[in-house]
């Protein structure tokens, strides 16, 4: 195919992700234009920014068409390359394609790439082909088929029964059947309106699959808005969206704005007379404006604080009226359900979970951003199909899923196929997908004191057992992890854990103690060898390691003592070093740098 | 009545109104439910959490907060298990760590049988209860005062921690407080709280008790 690409118009698109424009996509394009204005060929090329690959750790991603070449990590140095010999020359740039290899001599396709051929793309359907800022490349991807479908040929109850069919489940992390909580708001009188609301309040360290799906596809959501609002009988929407998400927030204020040019929003849409406006509301980043009762305080402008439940929002909740809370990537998969049907959609996944769902893949992960799989998929494929295993080829200790208030999941668990109840039944949850791996050099009371000193930060202060036991639990892993912790610590957070949960006013304090009954339940050895031992077996927690020089192994080479920001480290060339323990600041520099096992982080014993 | 619903509390059977809380069927029949942010006069929010009530409904038994549960048909009440125990002494562990010379919380935790407390103790007078924000809107009309700040940060300030403009300086905020530690000074501009009056006799003031009166 690329053979033969001379003649042929081309489109060259640099992905327009946050990731990819932090590592300098704005210039890659920019080198771009400049390099085919000189090659004079830029008739024949079209240069786009956008079509988001959620290839993340390889950005700045270009894909050439056709022919689907994509090339990472590419840089303004690279692009004269790609002119010469692959937009004009018509010869691929091995050096520069993506896959396990680099320089395969056949070119790989999106198929060949592991990251790549195991996904199944609902919500993401457009990933890496459309123009964002461009609705007429999400109409020519079956963009706006479904809404006028939705429109003409169904009642609102025809659109509730198919998305009920398809067994659409939140995608937030709350897992309620969309389906249901469409047919009670519509059957809740609301006289004076309703409202849907898009939930793209996203906030869990390591998750941006809110916030992609809104940068590279936002008319996905404002048709699958659209569509549910119909349904539902509301006539205005609300999309919440976080300040710093300022791409997402650019980019859909323009999506809503050109289709209203189209007809697609506003009074009379397609000319059905159905009227439909979205408004778009800015959060201020608070973490528990994800949950829906506490986002709709802050639309209000009130406090940024949840709820008691019921009633429910369905029932009385924005202003008192009737409203339907769905996150990004559920909104996402609406379109698709009315137009292809939900026994199309309900085929994929597992028995109570259906679809697909979005992971963002992060942490000691080889490939890093974001996936979409059918439910059931287990955490190895995922891991190491997808992921391409951890990073560096380290063991595999443990995976944390749904963001700050999920589990940790450890290595004996990693065939468990990925679901609502799977990962309910191992202690963890869904949340919005995020999945943060873990290789052997993490200590895990180090990672629920990290989760749980967050959770503390963002707790909203209403109620008791939120504000005042995550802060105690905090606490308590502070000092474990500080070589000072107690007999009885285990049952003190194993009890708060309990009132925490039960007693909590929202999902926040409900969930919050995940991480530490997870860590407990799978890893209480290492909790255990810092309480009784003073050791942190993974040697993570400053406080119970101590570094020395081993010196039959050291061979004078002094790269520790330039490592050294304390001058802790001395000693001749040539000579094994010395290292001063008074003034070691624990850092890990020296170990980093040292070739020959010669610095080793050993643990002090404490019996 | 269409409007009437039977629910079970405690073994007891019982017809309620649509509309009333769990907390408040409760105490019509006589059963004793701890609460530490609950007052008649305000609309309740479930912040402190101490009325929690095991509740089975539809085959599902959650720990609800009982002052801002409505009850619902068939709804069977347990308040007084295990869990319950168990939940409500924790919180009042947690209270008494963040509060400990606060006398309704020293008070409350000997009720439920809690001597000791495994934490730092804190120098808080404050449990964040929200009565005095709640009366001060609800109740007064204005509006004074609110949460500032999250988690175990959070207090009661009048906006960006000023004294207030629209605070009429009525000390419903530090009646209502029921740690008896509001402190009407952070809200209300002294220059005004000294010059309210105008009568002949003299009051005395309620905060700083000094006496006051006319000019």
């Amino acid at each position: 195919m690329t053979k033969k690409s001379g003649r042929k118009q081309m489109t060259v698109s640099v992905c327009y992700g946050t990731c990819c424009v932090l590592n300098g996509a704005r210039e890659v394009k920019q080198a771009l234009e400049a390099s085919l204005g000189r090659h004079r060929v830029p008739g024949r090329v079209k240069v786009t920014g956008g079509r988001c690959n959620a290839y993340c750790n390889l950005g700045p991603v270009v894909t050439v068409e056709p022919g689907g070449t994509v090339y990472g990590k590419v840089t303004a140095g690279d692009v004269e390359e790609i002119v010469k010999k692959h937009l004009v020359g018509g010869k691929v740039v091995k050096r520069l394609t993506i896959g396990e290899k680099p320089g395969l001599d056949s070119l790989p396709s999106l198929s060949d790439i592991g990251f790549f051929k195991d996904q199944v793309l609902i919500a993401m359907r457009n990933r890496g082909r459309i123009d964002p800022d461009s609705i007429d490349d999400y109409i020519a991807n079956e963009g706006y088929l479904a809404l006028p479908k939705a429109l003409t040929e169904m009642k609102p109850e025809d659109i509730i029964d198919e998305v009920k069919k398809a067994g659409l489940r939140g995608r937030g992390g709350g897992g309620f059947p969309t389906g249901i909580k469409w047919g009670i708001c519509r059957k809740s009188p609301g006289p004076d309106g309703k409202y849907v609301i898009c939930n793209a309040d996203e906030g869990d360290p390591g998750a941006f699959m809110d916030r992609s799906l809104l940068e590279s596809d936002p008319h996905s959501v404002l048709e699958g808005m659209t569509i549910g609002a119909r349904a539902i009988g509301a006539d205005v929407g609300y999309i919440y969206v976080r300040e710093e998400y300022p791409l997402a927030l650019e980019r859909v204020t323009k999506a809503i704005e050109v289709a209203h040019e189209y007809g697609l929003l506003g009074e009379n849409i397609l000319g059905t007379g159905f009227n439909f406006e979205i408004n778009v509301v800015r959060g201020a980043g608070a973490f528990v404006c994800g949950e829906e009762t506490a986002l709709m305080a802050s639309i209000e402008g009130e406090q940024g604080r949840p709820r008691p439940r019921p009633p429910f929002p369905a029932e009385s909740g924005l202003w008192g009226k009737p409203t339907n809370v769905n996150n990004v990537e559920t909104w996402a998969n609406v379109a698709p359900i009315i137009l292809r049907g939900g026994d199309w959609y309900a085929s994929l996944g597992t028995e109570k979970s259906k679809g697909t769902k979005v992971f963002s893949l992060v942490g000691k992960i080889k490939n890093t951003g974001l996936i979409e799989v059918p439910m059931g998929t287990t955490l190895r494929q995922i891991i190491y199909d997808i992921g391409g295993g951890v990073l560096k080829d380290r063991e595999f200790k443990a995976v944390q899923s749904g963001g700050p208030s999920g589990g940790c999941i450890p290595t004996s668990l990693i065939d468990l196929p990925v679901d609502y109840e799977e990962l309910s039944k191992a202690g963890s949850i869904m949340g919005s997908g995020g999945l943060i791996v873990m290789d052997e050099d993490t200590c895990m009371v180090d990672v629920a004191h990290y989760f749980v000193a967050f959770l503390e930060e963002e707790s909203c202060g209403k109620c008791t057992p939120c504000r005042e036991g995550i802060r105690r639990m905090r606490e308590i892993l502070g000092r474990i992890v500080k070589g000072e912790g107690r007999r009885g610590d285990i049952d003190l957070l194993e009890s708060l854990a309990v009132t925490i949960k039960e007693a909590s006013l929202c999902g926040l304090g409900a969930t919050a103690p995940n991480p530490v009954l997870t860590t407990l339940k799978y890893f209480r050895d290492e909790y255990e060898a810092h309480i009784y031992k003073k050791r942190c077996p993974a040697k993570v927690c400053k406080a119970l390691i101590v570094y020395r020089v081993v010196a039959d192994k050291c061979t004078g080479c002094q790269r520790c003592v330039k490592a050294c920001p304390v001058g802790a480290l001395a000693g001749a060339r040539a000579q094994p070093h010395n290292l001063d323990q008074a003034k070691c600041i624990k850092c890990g520099a020296c170990y980093e740098v040292c070739k020959f096992d010669a610095i080793a982080g050993d643990a002090i014993y404490v019996e | 009545m269409s409007d009437t619903l039977s629910i079970r509390i405690d073994g007891r059977n019982r017809k309620a109104e649509k509309g009333r809380t769990i907390l408040e069927v409760a105490k019509e029949m006589g059963i004793e439910i701890p609460t530490l942010c609950y007052h008649e006069a305000l609309t309740p929010i479930g912040s402190c959490r101490l009325c929690v009530v095991e509740v089975k409904q539809g085959g599902r038994t959650r720990t609800m907060a009982s002052c801002v549960t409505p009850v619902a048909d068939g709804m069977v009440v347990r308040t007084e298990t295990k869990l319950v125990t168990e939940i409500r002494r924790m919180i009042i562990t947690l209270l008494l760590a963040r509060c400990p010379d606060i006398e309704i919380i020293r008070h409350k935790a000997k009720e439920l049988g809690v001597k000791t407390n495994p934490f730092p103790k804190g120098e808080e007078e404050c449990y964040l209860c929200g009565m005095c924000v709640r009366a001060c809107k609800e109740i007064v009309g204005v509006g004074a005062i609110g949460f500032a700040n999250r988690g175990p940060e959070s207090e009661v300030v009048p906006p960006f921690g000023q004294e207030s403009n629209v605070c009429v300086g009525c000390g419903t905020c530090t009646t209502i407080c029921p740690a008896r530690t509001f402190d009407l000074r952070k809200v209300f501009a002294r220059r005004s709280l000294h010059s309210v009056g105008g009568s002949k006799d003299t009051f005395r003031c309620i905060v700083c008790e000094t006496h006051y009166g006319s000019p």
